[in-house]
C-alpha cells in the first residue's frame, strides 16, 4: 500500500523506468531516428511513394510475424512460414491455370493454409516434436511441394484488377488499400493476446508448460492453433505476394523465414517464450523495412543492410541482458517484494 | 498491472500511427509517377530524332539477376566502361540472391532516384513489370539484357545471341575441327530443357546443309547439367562409339565434365569437344590440346551494347521501335529488329590464341 510519500515516489519511479526501459520504447524511439534522420539526410525518400513501396514491403513480413508471435511466446518456433507462402502462391497459380474462379481459389488457399499449419501444430503439439526440428523438416517439405506443383514455371495471366487491386492506396495518401486488413488482423491477434484468456494462457506457457496444465490450461491444443494460425497468415501473405508480383511461382519468399523471425525477435519477443508484445513486433518489422528502404536510396548494398540487421538483432539479445546484470550488481541486496 | 498494460499498448500503438503519418506528410506533392496512370507509360520516351545528340552525364544503373554473381560482374563491367566513354554516370545495384521479385524493390528505389536509365536482366518476366511501369512512367528508359521482361514492360531488349547463331556456330566448329566428316555426338543438358531443344533442333536442320553431308549425329545424350552425370555419358558414348569423331555439348557444365574426361583419357586430342563454355572453365583444357576451340557470347561486350543502347533510348536518338539504328562505341552500328530486340551478334570463338584474353 502506498502509505507514505517515499513509497509513491519509488512506484513513480519504477512506472517510468519500465516505460522508458522497455524494448518497445527503443525500438520505437530507434524508428523515430532512423525515420527523421531519413527524412532530412537521404534525397528521395520524403516522398509519399516510400510509404507506398515500404508498407507494400512490410505487409507479408507484418501478416507472417503476427502470428509467429504467437508461436514464440509459448515457446515454440515455425520456420515452414516462408514455405507455405510459396506452396500457397503455387497452388493459387495452379488453381487459375486449371480454371477456377479466383475468390474459389483463394478461399481454398487459405484452407490449405490452415492444413499445413495443422501438420506442424500435430507434430509439436500432437507428438510432442520439438517445433525446431519438425518446422525445419517442413521449411524443406512444402518448399519440395511448391516445386512439385508449379516446377520452375510462373503463372503470371492474373486479372488485371486483382492485380492493381493489391498496389492500390488509398487516395493520395500513399498508403495501400491493403494495408487496412493488416491492421484489422493484427488488432485481432493483439487484443487476442493481450486482452483475453487465451493470451494469458500463451503467456503461460511459455513460461512454465507444466504451470500451465496445472492450472487447467490445454497446452497441447493453444500450441496446435498458434500453429494453424501461423500458417492461415503465411497463406494470406503468400496470396498477397502473389498479386502484388503479378506472378505465381514456387520459388516465392524464398528465406523470408529470416526476416520474419529477425523480426519477431527485435520486436523483444524471448526465444524461450512467455515475454514480448505485439507493438514491439511490429515496430521492429516497420523498423527493418525503414532500414531497408533508407540505406537502398543511400545505394548501400545488401551487404551493409545484412550487416545492419545483424548488428540489430545482437544487440536485442545482448542490451536486456546486460541490462539485468547491471541492475543485479548495482544493488545485489534489494528485498524483492511481490513481482507484478 | 493490466491497466498500465494497456496503456503501454495504446501508446505504442499511437506512436506508430503518428510516425507513419508524419512520414506521409512529410511526403509532400513530389510523387513521381503517382500521377501518370498505366496508359501514360509508352509515350514516355517519345518521338525518336536520330540526329539527336547522346546527352552528357546520364544516370544509367544495372541491375543485374544477382549481385557478385561473375557472368554479371564481367557484364556490368562493360556496362561501366561504356557509360564512361558517354560521360555519364555509372551504378550497379542489385539482390544478392537471383529470386524472382526480389529485384522489385530496387527497381523501386531507382524509380525514387529518379535515373535516366534501368538496365537489368529479369529474374521473372512478369514480377518486375509492375515496379517497371512505373520507373517507365516517371522518366526512365528501360533496356534488358541477358533475359528479358514481358516486351511491354522494356523499351529494348539486348540479346546476346539467337538459337540460330548459337546452333550455327557450333556445327561450323565441329565440322572445322574433325575435317568435315565423322561421327559426332551431342551433350546435352536435360531431355525437357527448352533452350538446349530449340539449338539441337537448329543443330540436325543444319547438319542437312550439303557442306555437313559427311557428319553423322549418332546420339543425343543427357548430363543432366550435373558434373558426374556428363563425366559419365561422355564416357559412354566414347565406348558405344569407337569412330566417334567429335563432341558437340551445348551447355557450360557438360563441356566442362566433357573435356575433363576426354583430357585423361587416350581419345584425347583424337576424339573433338566443342561447345558452349566459360574461358575460366575451359582455360586448362585449351592449353593442353584437349580442346581446340569453342563458344560463348562475350558477355562484357553484352553489357557494353546495353550501356549504349540505354544511353541512345534516354538521349531520344531511337525510341524502341524496329529499324532503327545507333552507333555503340566500339562495337560499331546495330539495328532494332522486331519486338524491341537488339541482337549482340554471332557468338564469340575462344581458343588457345585469344583465350587469355577473357576472365568469367
Amino acid at each position: 500500500m502506498p502509505s507514505d510519500a517515499g513509497s509513491i515516489a519509488a512506484a513513480r519511479r519504477s512506472v517510468l523506468r519500465s516505460v522508458a526501459g522497455s524494448w518497445d520504447f527503443v525500438l520505437l524511439v530507434i524508428l523515430a531516428a532512423v525515420l527523421f534522420g531519413a527524412i532530412g539526410w537521404i534525397d528521395n525518400f520524403a516522398e509519399t511513394i516510400t510509404v507506398t513501396f515500404l508498407l507494400l514491403d512490410v505487409i507479408p513480413i507484418a501478416l507472417m510475424a503476427t502470428a509467429l508471435t504467437l508461436v514464440i511466446v509459448t515457446g515454440e518456433i515455425d520456420l515452414s512460414v516462408a514455405s507455405i507462402l510459396g506452396l500457397t502462391s503455387a497452388v493459387l497459380g495452379q488453381l487459375w491455370l486449371s480454371g477456377f474462379p479466383l475468390e474459389i481459389a483463394i478461399a481454398l488457399c487459405v484452407l490449405l493454409g490452415a492444413v499445413l499449419g495443422a501438420v506442424n501444430g500435430l507434430f509439436v503439439a500432437g507428438l510432442g516434436l520439438p517445433s525446431l526440428a519438425v518446422t525445419i523438416g517442413t521449411l524443406a517439405l512444402y518448399r519440395g511441394l511448391a516445386y512439385v506443383v508449379l516446377g520452375d514455371r510462373a503463372v503470371a495471366d492474373f486479372p488485371f484488377e486483382w492485380t492493381t487491386r493489391a498496389i492500390s492506396t488509398i487516395g493520395d495518401t500513399g498508403i495501400p488499400v491493403a494495408v487496412l486488413p493488416v491492421i484489422g488482423l493484427a488488432l485481432l491477434f493483439g487484443v487476442t493476446l493481450h486482452a483475453t484468456p487465451i493470451g494469458r494462457a500463451l503467456y503461460a506457457i511459455g513460461n512454465n508448460a507444466d504451470t500451465a496444465r496445472f492450472s487447467g490450461i490445454s497446452v497441447s491444443w493453444t500450441k496446435f492453433w498458434t500453429f494453424v494460425a501461423s500458417g492461415v497468415m503465411s497463406s494470406l501473405a503468400g496470396i498477397f505476394w502473389t498479386f502484388r508480383y503479378a506472378s505465381a511461382r514456387a520459388d516465392n519468399g524464398l528465406g523470408l523465414e529470416l526476416a520474419v523471425v529477425a523480426a519477431v525477435l527485435l520486436g523483444g519477443v524471448s526465444i524461450f517464450g512467455g515475454r514480448g508484445n505485439l507493438i514491439g513486433v511490429l515496430a521492429a518489422v516497420v523498423l527493418l523495412a525503414t532500414l531497408q528502404r533508407t540505406l537502398q536510396l543511400a545505394s548501400a548494398t545488401d551487404e551493409v543492410l545484412n550487416l545492419v540487421i545483424g548488428s540489430l538483432l545482437i544487440l536485442s539479445v545482448v542490451v536486456p541482458n546486460v541490462v539485468q546484470m547491471l541492475r543485479q550488481r548495482i544493488r545485489p541486496t534489494v528485498l524483492e517484494g511481490p513481482t507484478p | 498491472m493490466t491497466r498500465s498494460k494497456f496503456r503501454r499498448l495504446a501508446s505504442g500503438l499511437a506512436a506508430v500511427l503518428a510516425l507513419t503519418l508524419t512520414a506521409a506528410a512529410c511526403g509532400g506533392g513530389t510523387t513521381r509517377g503517382d500521377d501518370e496512370g498505366p496508359g501514360d507509360t509508352q509515350d514516355s520516351v517519345g518521338e525518336a530524332d536520330p540526329n539527336a545528340e547522346i546527352q552528357e552525364g546520364l544516370h544509367i544503373s544495372f541491375l543485374p539477376k544477382q549481385i557478385n554473381n561473375p557472368y554479371f560482374t564481367v557484364a556490368d563491367g562493360g556496362g561501366e566502361q561504356a557509360v564512361g566513354e558517354l560521360a555519364g554516370e555509372y551504378e550497379e545495384v542489385g539482390p544478392s540472391e537471383a529470386s524472382a521479385s526480389s529485384q522489385v524493390s530496387y527497381i523501386n528505389t531507382l524509380t525514387q532516384q529518379g535515373v535516366d536509365a534501368i538496365v537489368t536482366s529479369a529474374n521473372d518476366p512478369n514480377a518486375i513489370c509492375g515496379a517497371l511501369d512505373q520507373a517507365r512512367s516517371a522518366g526512365a528508359v528501360v533496356v534488358t539484357y541477358d533475359s528479358d521482361t514481358d516486351p511491354a514492360c522494356r523499351d529494348l531488349f539486348v540479346n546476346q545471341a539467337t538459337a540460330e547463331g548459337i546452333a550455327k556456330i557450333q556445327i561450323e566448329l565441329i565440322s572445322e575441327q574433325i575435317g568435315g566428316s565423322g561421327q559426332i555426338a551431342i551433350l546435352s543438358a536435360t531431355p525437357n530443357a527448352t533452350n538446349q531443344n530449340a539449338w539441337i533442333d537448329l543443330m540436325k536442320q543444319e547438319l542437312e546443309k550439303p557442306e555437313y553431308a559427311d557428319i553423322e549425329l549418332v546420339e543425343v545424350a543427357y548430363g543432366n547439367d550435373d558434373d558426374e552425370d556428363s563425366f559419365q555419358e561422355t564416357q559412354g558414348l566414347l565406348s558405344s562409339y569407337p569412330d566417334l569423331a567429335g563432341i558437340i555439348s551445348p551447355t557450360t557444365v557438360g563441356i566442362a565434365a566433357a573435356a575433363r574426361y576426354l583430357s585423361g583419357s587416350d581419345s584425347k586430342g583424337k576424339v573433338a569437344l566443342t561447345g558452349l563454355g566459360t574461358p575460366n572453365q575451359m582455360r586448362e583444357f585449351v592449353k593442353d590440346g584437349t580442346v581446340e576451340s569453342f563458344a560463348l557470347w562475350d558477355p562484357e561486350a553484352l553489357g557494353y551494347l546495353a550501356a549504349y543502347a540505354a544511353a541512345a533510348l534516354a538521349s531520344g536518338q531511337i525510341n524502341g521501335e524496329a529499324g532503327q539504328t545507333f552507333e555503340a562505341g566500339d562495337l560499331g552500328e546495330y539495328t532494332i529488329g522486331d519486338g524491341g530486340v537488339v541482337v549482340l551478334g554471332p557468338p564469340t570463338v575462344f581458343d588457345r590464341d585469344n583465350i587469355d584474353d577473357f576472365d568469367f
